[in-house]
């Protein structure tokens, strides 16, 4: 079994290393490395994946011991098992497809080698993650995924915003990091060992301030990686990222990180109860605010970076009721559709020489048929219509919801879900549909991306569409679930008879809402506001009647949301926690400019300070009694 | 009548008579021709330092004193000795092409190098406070020559003056301390100590006490810790760049080694007594070392702050006490001994304008132009702020969880704090380095075969201490078996 | 006998005396010399230490003491020579060129 699980992150590494000191000299033919040793990466990796799935063959042992320190040891631990597969096959497919899609997307650019270099050590660093056996080297690559995140977002680092995005989200890391090392630090001294078989076969031992202690320190390391509430401010920002990036780090794979952690560590989560109750209330709370705040945004990256947020917390949703593989069955479609959407806005981007704003788009369904087509497929994806991939995993979630009592989740996530459709179809209504808003400069040079683009987007399109079958609800629960019981077991879900399809009609019928209300937002009413000017008719007055109750609804409901919306993006989000954040930092810069006015450059202060600290130290000495 | 003829124990002070030798074998090649390159006495100084190593090597693992128990060899000292091969072997390999383009090429810079580790290492293995006395000195009394040798820099002067003035006046209250701890007990050894101060009458004098505040005055003051540090950032950035990595990484393990030995030894007993000032002085050192760091943009005035500021993190070991505690201070010595005699490595080979590349403002967009300089300042950078998988991450590691397993969670957790401001001053370079782009005058870089050579040793330290561990802690633990078994 | 308090309380005195001299004093010379009246000092600690205890430890300390204080002493007023010659005065005050 080791021959199949090394090679997965030594390929990326070897291409790292050989980007790294050959990258100048292979100048635009670097994708000759980088895209091989992740593509075969993927290869091993779905054998790997295969024998765990047939044989039900896992792995874990050490590779080398790397720190010992007494009675303390952390060797390089390794875990292959129905978890750590599935999340492999998803980092390195999706990441293999992002791979090629980027040699379309970064052709030209001058940094090209650098930016291979920086992908393929996020993808070696993020298959060690997802292989790490123990605590300490989750730890490790947690922090090494964050540095990928940190280059590829700085990656223009020309422009300003890039640089300061790129500061941003690692400062804010850093804030979520600080809490997971102290988890990490505490369950070794509570446990004395960081291996995952040792600690989760100990954790029930553990006191349940202890567990909870561990488990919520573990969880904010969480909400840093995976931008949710209080700690979700970087993600927005990443996006000054080039868009593969955002594809492959920002949606499908590091930012999921996080609901991997809790999902491997859920027997601690269990153990302290609290804890998971915490995470179900961030998550679902984040699922909301995040995508109220994409209703009102402009910028096509933007508002998939809220729904990023908005999906993250559904995720965590998921495991926080205990339906852990509902969780990482929502990580995976979420990757497909999520993936999808960034590049096929990536294309947009591309084909519009760098314009984001879906005010200035529109009917770009005629010139760009592969790539609407493609965002046709995941928009329908994440607004959860079946039979795509989206509504299986979501769907488990609320029904998870439901059946573990926790009904203010499943009513959040039900308003979420109708708000996630609103946002994704509006975008869709704006930019690939209705009248074209185009310059005419931006009209001419309208172009369909090149195949290498287009068909990483049809792989995805394809997954997102069939995603779905690993979650239909069979006798013994999903597929997936089914696969991954011996990891993550599901309590049998309680659903009463006939629940089940009643859930399944609500949740499609709240979709079908969010998207008819944005239709009749966003493509019915501009058409004829603009044809028609004076009531002609009886009729006509009639049909505009309609528009009074939609202003009516406008009045009462969207436009309070709109402004609750715009307020919590600008008080709460600029205001509140970057105020906090940046407050925090402007404070230690503030007294670092007035401490280092003490060092005045006089021998005699110098002598001065070290007379006063000798005479309260001797002071203190002397009189300690 | 018979005279007793003292039996001298050679064996026990092998690696320092070696060091010795080196030093005189130096002097004397140093007034042979030629006047002008002094290559060779660099070469027989780290052909001396290797020998010194080697000798360590093969005496690992005895235990014996000599000179009236003045002297030991044991693990501690031997692992510090292999320290300061390590350090002062980098500095020479670094020095050689430094000083020769800076004009100041003389055999005496190496010389005054050798009987620097030679005092470091007398510092070490002393187990009577006046041969730690006579240690410090001979180090300090070359450091303040070294530090001023850019004879016609008003800066190096500067330096020179302010680290001599300072760190005399650090002596005379080192040496009343002694006086006074001689005064209480009547011995000046160590193991002479231990065995006063088991009697319980002596462990109240007030004379003991002060004498001991005194001794923790001198050692605070050559390990730079607050508030006895402000000699650190003015000398260090006066001092000739080579000479500031010795100051930063030789002296102050010798004096974390004289300290380990004389606060956990003979003083262990009196640990409740000492315990709040050391711990008071780690939580101030560390973070004034850290909060001042952020303000400068002079990157060897930044680096003394930092070096401040790992002072702080080191002295966490020295509050734990236990064995773990000081070990992880002997592995984060070495580890930043590495990291940092590296980083002012790099920072040494490059120029702008015939100056010094030591502003901010000149490392912009370095990767660009020195893609493999700037890689290994960023890597060394990364392995300060402590960022798996270099020596650093380790280092603290070991610290903070030696910290927190004594049940120091409040320490443990102003350390991390402070891990993370500290991150925002060493990124701020490498964002510099990476993102910005290069403007005005271009920085050049003079890389000569021997500085390839010790970069090269000081990335391989802060790599290979950051990836395997296990053999070195090891070793620390070994070190401080003797009085920690 | 003159008991050994008499000497301890000259000693610190002494110590005073100099530490006093390196705080207010100006001329690097003076800040010296303050600074061997805290070496000198420590040796009347130690000789009178000595005696009391009936050794000749502390006497001996005395003569490494002196050493290095003349060791001291060559080196120091090499700086100060250095620095004379640049500047043509010496003040330790205008030593500011670093700081902050």
């Amino acid at each position: 079994m080791v021959h199949l699980i090394w090679p997965i992150p030594a390929l990326p590494l070897a291409g790292t290393l050989i980007l790294v000191f050959f990258g100048r000299r292979l100048g635009a033919r670097a994708h000759w490395v980088a895209v091989p040793s992740v593509g075969l990466a993927f290869v091993v990796a779905l054998a790997a994946f295969l024998r765990v799935w047939r044989d039900g063959e896992t792995f874990t042992g050490p590779l080398l011991d790397w720190i010992i320190a007494g009675d303390f040891r952390a060797p390089v631990t390794v875990q292959l098992d129905q978890l750590s597969a599935v999340m492999l096959l998803v980092v390195t497919g999706v990441g293999f497809l992002i791979h090629v899609y980027s040699i379309g997307y970064m052709h030209g650019d001058p940094g090209y080698p650098r930016f291979f270099a920086y992908l393929t050590l996020f993808v070696f660093s993020m298959v060690m993650l997802v292989l790490a056996g123990n605590f300490l080297l989750l730890y490790v690559f947690w922090e090494a995924v964050g540095l990928c995140s940190y280059l590829l977002i700085g990656f223009w680092y020309t422009r300003p915003a890039a640089a300061d995005a790129g500061k941003k989200a690692f400062i804010v890391n850093r804030v979520g990091d600080f809490g997971f090392a102290l988890g990490v630090m505490l369950l070794w001294v509570s446990l004395g060992t960081l291996e995952y078989d040792e600690v989760f076969a100990q954790a029930w031992a553990l006191p349940t301030g202890t567990a909870t202690a561990i488990a919520l320190l573990l969880f904010a390391g969480a909400c840093g990686k995976s931008a949710q509430l209080p700690l979700h401010t970087w993600l927005p920002d990443a996006m000054e990222g080039p868009t593969p990036v955002s594809a492959l780090i920002h949606a499908a794979t590091m930012v999921t990180a996080g609901v991997y952690m809790v999902a491997r560590a859920h027997v601690l989560f269990e153990r302290s109860g609290v804890a998971l109750e915490v995470v179900a209330w961030v998550g679902i709370l984040t699922a909301l605010f995040a995508a109220s705040i994409g209703l009102v945004q402009n910028d096509i990256k933007r508002i998939l970076a809220y729904s990023t947020i908005s999906q993250l917390g559904y995720m965590f949703a998921g495991v926080g009721v205990g339906a852990y593989a509902a969780g990482i069955y929502h990580l995976v479609t979420h990757a497909f559709f999520k993936a999808l959407l960034f590049l096929a806005a990536g294309s947009i981007i591309h084909a519009l020489g760098g314009e984001q704003d879906i005010r200035r788009m529109g009917g770009l369904a005629r010139r760009l048929p592969v790539t609407t087509l493609t965002f046709l497929v995941a928009a329908v994806a994440i607004a959860g219509i079946p039979p795509f991939a989206g509504f299986f995993s979501k769907d488990e979630i609320l029904a998870a919801a439901w059946a573990s009592g926790h009904l203010g989740v499943y009513a959040l996530g039900l308003l979420g879900a109708a708000f996630t459709a609103f946002y994704i179809f509006r975008l869709v209504f704006l930019a690939f549909f209705g009248p074209s808003r185009l310059d005419a400069e931006a009209a001419r040079h309208l172009h369909e991306s090149p195949p290498v683009m287009t068909i990483p987007l049809g792989f995805l399109a394809v997954l997102s569409a069939i995603g779905g079958v690993w979650g239909l609800p069979g006798e013994h629960g999903t597929p997936i679930a089914r696969f991954l019981d011996p990891v993550l077991p599901h309590g049998e879900a309680a659903l009463g008879p006939g629940t089940g399809p009643l859930l399944m009609a609500v949740a499609v019928a709240t979709a079908l809402g969010g998207i008819l209300a944005a239709w009749r937002m966003y493509l019915r009413r501009p058409v004829p506001a603009e044809r028609l000017g004076v009531p002609s008719n009886r009729l006509h007055v009639l049909l505009l009647g309609k528009y009074y109750v939609d202003e009516l609804y406008d009045a009462l409901f969207v436009r309070p949301l709109v402004a609750v919306s715009e307020w919590c993006a600008r008080v709460f989000d600029l205001g509140v926690i970057d105020g906090l954040v940046n407050g925090a930092a402007d404070l230690v810069g503030r007294w670092s400019s007035v401490l280092r006015r003490v060092q005045t450059g006089l021998v005699m202060n110098y002598a001065l300070s070290m007379l006063v600290g000798a005479v309260i130290l001797l002071g203190l000495l002397v009189r300690w009694r | 009548m018979e005279l007793a003829f003292p039996v001298i124990g050679w064996r026990v002070i092998t690696p320092m008579l070696l060091v010795t030798g080196t030093g005189f074998a130096c002097l004397l090649l140093d007034l042979l021709p030629p006047k002008e390159r002094k290559g060779h006495v660099a070469a027989v100084g780290l052909l001396g330092l290797a020998l010194a190593g080697l000798a360590t090597g093969l005496l690992w693992g005895q235990r014996e004193t000599a000179f009236r128990e003045m002297v030991a060899l044991d693990e501690f000292a031997l692992f510090f000795n292999l320290l300061f091969c390590v350090a002062t072997g980098l500095v020479l390999l670094l020095s050689h092409g430094y000083i020769r383009r800076q004009g100041i090429e003389q055999g005496e810079y190496y010389i005054l190098v050798l009987f620097a580790a030679l005092g470091m290492m007398l510092m070490a293995a002393g187990t009577d406070l006046l041969i730690i006395f006579l240690g410090l000195e001979l180090m300090s009394l070359s450091l303040y020559v070294l530090a001023g040798f850019f004879r016609t820099r008003p800066a190096s002067n500067e330096s020179a003056m302010k680290y001599f003035l300072l760190g005399a006046f650090a002596t005379g209250f080192f040496l009343y301390g002694i006086a006074l701890i001689y005064g209480a007990t009547g011995t000046t050894s160590l193991p002479r100590l231990a065995e006063a101060l088991a009697r319980a009458e002596l462990g109240r004098d007030p004379l003991l006490f002060a004498g001991l505040g005194l001794l923790l005055v001198g050692f605070g003051f050559k390990i730079s810790s607050v508030p006895f540090h402000m000699w650190a950032p003015d000398v260090y950035e006066g001092a000739p760049t080579a000479i500031t990595a010795l100051i930063a990484t030789g002296s102050k393990a010798a004096a974390f080694a004289a300290l380990l030995r004389v606060l956990l030894g003979p003083m262990r007993g009196l640990q409740p007594d000492w315990l709040v000032l050391v711990w008071i002085l780690a939580a101030l050192t560390m973070t004034l070392g850290n909060v001042v760091a952020i303000a400068q943009s002079n990157l060897k005035r930044m680096l003394a702050y930092s070096s401040i500021a790992h002072v702080g993190y080191m002295l966490i070991g020295v509050v734990v006490g236990t064995q773990l505690g000081a070990a992880a201070v002997l592995y984060y010595l070495a580890a930043y001994t590495f990291m940092t005699a590296g980083a002012f490595g790099v920072i040494l080979l490059l120029e702008r304008r015939g100056a010094e590349a030591v502003q901010l403002g000149d490392y912009a967009g370095l990767a660009a132009r020195h893609p493999l300089l700037a890689l290994l300042l960023a890597l060394f950078l990364l392995s300060l702020i402590g960022f798996p998988p270099t020596a650093g991450f380790v280092g603290k590691f070991y610290l903070f969880s030696a910290a927190i397993e004594a049940g120091y969670v409040g320490l443990a957790i102003l350390a991390v704090l402070n891990a993370v401001i500290a991150s925002y001053y060493y990124l701020r370079l490498i964002v510099y380095m990476y993102m910005r782009e290069p403007e005005g005058e271009p920085v050049v870089a003079a890389l000569t075969p021997a500085a390839g050579l010790g970069l090269a040793v000081a990335v391989w330290g802060t790599l290979h201490l950051g990836l395997a561990p296990g053999p070195l802690i090891g070793l620390a633990q070994g070190a401080v078996g003797p009085f920690l078994p | 006998m003159v008991p050994v308090g008499y000497y301890t309380t000259l000693s610190a005195v002494l110590f005073t005396i100099g530490v006093v001299g390196v705080l207010v004093r100006r001329n690097p010379l003076v800040i010296f010399m303050s600074i061997e009246l805290m070496l000198n000092a420590a040796n009347l600690a130690f000789v009178a230490f000595g005696r009391e205890a009936g050794q000749l430890d502390g006497q001996v300390i005395v003569f490494f003491v002196m050493t290095v204080a003349a060791a001291e002493v060559a080196v120091g007023l090499a700086i100060i020579v250095a620095i004379f010659r640049a500047r043509q005065r010496i003040n330790v005050d205008d030593l500011n060129l670093m700081r902050w």
